[in-house]
């Protein structure tokens, strides 16, 4: 996918000299190889003969302590990528329509309502100005989704007050 | 010989009615999804993948084939047409293809494309009958630690070898492993990162990660820099059809196209970039019309597009002879075939002839049913890339969260969703490639219980991964590949092809 996509905008960040994300990934790097770690040592160790469930865990521990270093390196001498300028409102709405979805099935609302929401927030985040009328096409492809899934692929997806009238 | 008894078998299967529906089925699925700027075959795979679990394994993966070559069509028709990639190995086509829409020959762009991609993936796809039964004669021979070497290779040359950054593509591998090692691990029984979450025991759900990643991830990234890029559609203007003169010069190109791509996506040595940007830098060097390069030369749309096809049927070599993926794609179609239970690899050759030949055979078949749809069909193409973003992306994610409570309808696997989006966005941001953090949660677990059943063997011994010249060799190819990058700065890129 889109792991290529490097184009420098006019208008990038100008960046310091030590690069304070680069250097938030090697910390983040670092504690996710404390926590493999941590979590290895409470595995025990069942037959003398086998590395055991301890090995791949160490392994990758001391990888990630590794890459720690590493990325922490490139975040001093300035390596990483330059960035553009971030629009933080359309990434809001993106995570917040996720978070109404998995908040109301967590409670048995059903994916309908849930579903419709996160079409018509995430439609604003891509600069729509229509929420009501996204809110209802959100439903209707909710619905049409639900019906080839439940009825054609005998898929079942949470329901709630509104599915079960169908 | 024998090849061409299994072949005929494969094509017995194939042809029956209801598996020449599946494989159109994938074919069109394929294409309208890999159409969709921003959707790569990747995540068309895993979108799709959820949904069809309920279905009859034998015409799933039958359906899967032709998903995997209608979503490398429909990838270049939007590389040509609006110049977004949906996958890096159809850049370089969308350097001189979208430069040719521009100037009214989008036409004669996407037919040497679709030409082109017919060829390469028939001659790739012969090789890969002819290579499958002689490497699956050998592969029957690896010992665990073999396997276990063979894939340090891939993960090697997937994430350092060939990316950007040697330390961020091993990064990304290293997060793919870390997430490979949550759940119950399967030889002790005990569980690994879970922290009581009961979702977690069941490890992470490949088709999950990969939808988050790319489809989130990607949603969120396109969304965040909206103000600052914005796509344009070119129309497809005069004739759809090759003159003389385009035959002319395409046939050259896609024969050496296809020579670069089956090799490389055999081995495994990570995906089709590769070959389309050698294929890319081999015609702008041997081409008649230097000056048109950078404009619109059709030779550059012509090798890269045949090099693509030749590199995605090359990476099957490896996925189902060794049960090796080499490429996101490759990972989502292992993904398939584990959701059946299946694992390939020289026992599924032995065990399931009908299902592996049937499925060589069907993409033949899906490789001729695209040619024959794709271009008359190119007008719909077209109208499916003039839905407004907005929807568009709305659209991805209520398919991309309606797919995953399908598959595991429960919070904790929306919240998972969710949180591999916000790091594919993150991955994007700061450039760390994604498809080995797919590939390590696919083949880190398969590694791991390769190399505790090499040591169980061996009493503990770690130095039976010498001992083993296949496995000792395969190291050390391991290790030259990882080290090597960090010398030759200038290896990691074929970025000059691009000014």
């Amino acid at each position: 996918m889109s792991d290529v996509q490097q184009l420098t905008m006019p208008g990038a960040e100008s960046r310091v000299r030590i690069d304070i994300a680069g250097l938030a990934i090697a910390l983040t790097l670092l504690a996710l190889a404390g926590l493999v770690w941590w979590d290895m040592t409470k595995l025990q160790l069942l037959s003398p003969y086998d590395v055991g469930p301890k090995a791949m865990p160490v392994i990758v521990s001391a990888g990630l302590a590794l890459l720690a270093v590493g990325n922490g390196i490139s975040a001093f001498r300035g390596d990483l990528p330059p960035r553009d300028s971030l629009d933080w409102r359309p990434i809001l709405l993106i995570l917040g329509g996720l978070a109404c979805l998995i908040a109301l099935i967590a409670v048995g609302g059903g994916f309908m309502i849930g579903t419709a929401i996160l079409f018509a927030t995430t439609s604003a985040a891509f600069g729509r100005r229509a929420f009501l009328t996204d809110l209802l096409i959100g439903a209707v492809i909710a619905v049409v989704v639900y019906l080839l899934f439940a009825k054609l692929l005998a898929l079942s997806l949470p329901a709630g007050p509104l599915e079960h009238l169908l | 010989m024998e090849a061409f008894i299994s072949l005929a078998h494969g094509l017995s299967v194939a042809i029956v009615p209801m598996n020449l529906l599946f494989a159109l089925i994938g074919v069109l699925l394929g294409t309208a999804v890999g159409v969709l700027p921003g959707i790569g075959p990747a995540l068309t795979v895993a979108l799709l993948l959820p949904i069809t679990f309920k279905l009859d394994p034998g015409g799933s993966i039958i359906m899967f084939a032709g998903i995997y070559y209608g979503g490398m069509y429909g990838g270049s028709t939007t590389a040509i047409l609006i110049n977004t990639p949906g996958e890096s190995a159809s850049m370089a086509t969308a350097l001189e293809g979208n430069k040719m829409a521009k100037a009214g020959r989008g036409g004669p762009a996407l037919a040497t494309s679709a030409i082109g991609s017919f060829v390469a993936g028939t001659i790739a796809t012969l090789g890969l009958t002819f290579l499958a039964p002689y490497l699956v004669d050998i592969a029957v021979s690896f010992g665990p630690e073999d396997y276990f070497a063979l894939m340090c290779v891939a993960f090697v040359t997937v994430s350092a070898t060939f990316g950007d950054s040697p330390v961020r593509g091993l990064t990304s591998l290293a997060i793919g492993l870390l997430l490979g090692l949550i759940g119950i691990d399967i030889l002790s029984g005990q569980s690994r990162l879970s922290f009581g979450v009961p979702e977690l025991y069941d490890n992470i759900e490949v088709t999950t990660l990969a939808v988050g990643l790319f489809a989130v991830g990607e949603a969120l990234y396109v969304a965040s820099r909206r103000h600052i890029h914005e796509e344009k559609l070119e129309a497809v203007r005069g004739s759809l059809w090759m003159t003389k003169e385009d035959w002319k010069r395409s046939w050259k190109p896609w024969l050496r196209g296809t020579a670069f791509g089956f090799p490389i996506g055999a081995l495994p040595a990570g995906g089709a970039e590769i070959p389309t940007f050698l294929s890319y830098a081999t015609e702008k060097r041997l081409t008649k019309h230097p000056e048109e390069f950078g404009k619109g030369a059709i030779e550059g749309v012509a090798g890269p597009e045949a090099a693509n096809n030749a590199a995605a049927a090359g990476t099957l070599v490896p996925l189902l002879t060794l049960g090796l993926p080499t490429s996101a794609t490759a990972a989502m179609m292992l993904a398939g075939f584990q959701q059946y239970g299946l694992n390939p690899g020289p026992l599924l050759f032995a065990d399931q002839p009908n299902l592996v030949w049937g499925l060589i055979a069907s993409l033949f078949i899906a490789n001729a049913m695209l040619l024959v749809l794709n271009l008359p069909l190119v007008g719909l193409w077209v109208k499916l890339l003039a839905i407004p973003q907005p929807w568009l992306y709305a659209g991805i994610l209520v398919f991309a969260t309606m797919g995953t409570i399908a598959a595991n309808p429960s919070p904790v696997e929306l919240i998972m969703l969710t949180i591999f989006g916000v790091l594919g966005f993150l991955m994007r941001r700061f450039d760390f490639p994604i498809a080995p953090v797919v590939v390590g949660l696919i083949l880190g677990p398969i590694a791991e219980s390769q190399l505790r059943r090499a040591l169980s063997i061996s009493l503990g011994d770690p130095m039976v991964l010498m001992q083993s010249p296949i496995s000792a060799t395969l190291l050390i190819i391991a290790l030259i590949a990882l080290v090597l990058p960090f010398f030759l700065k200038g290896l990691s890129r074929f970025k000059a092809v691009e000014d």
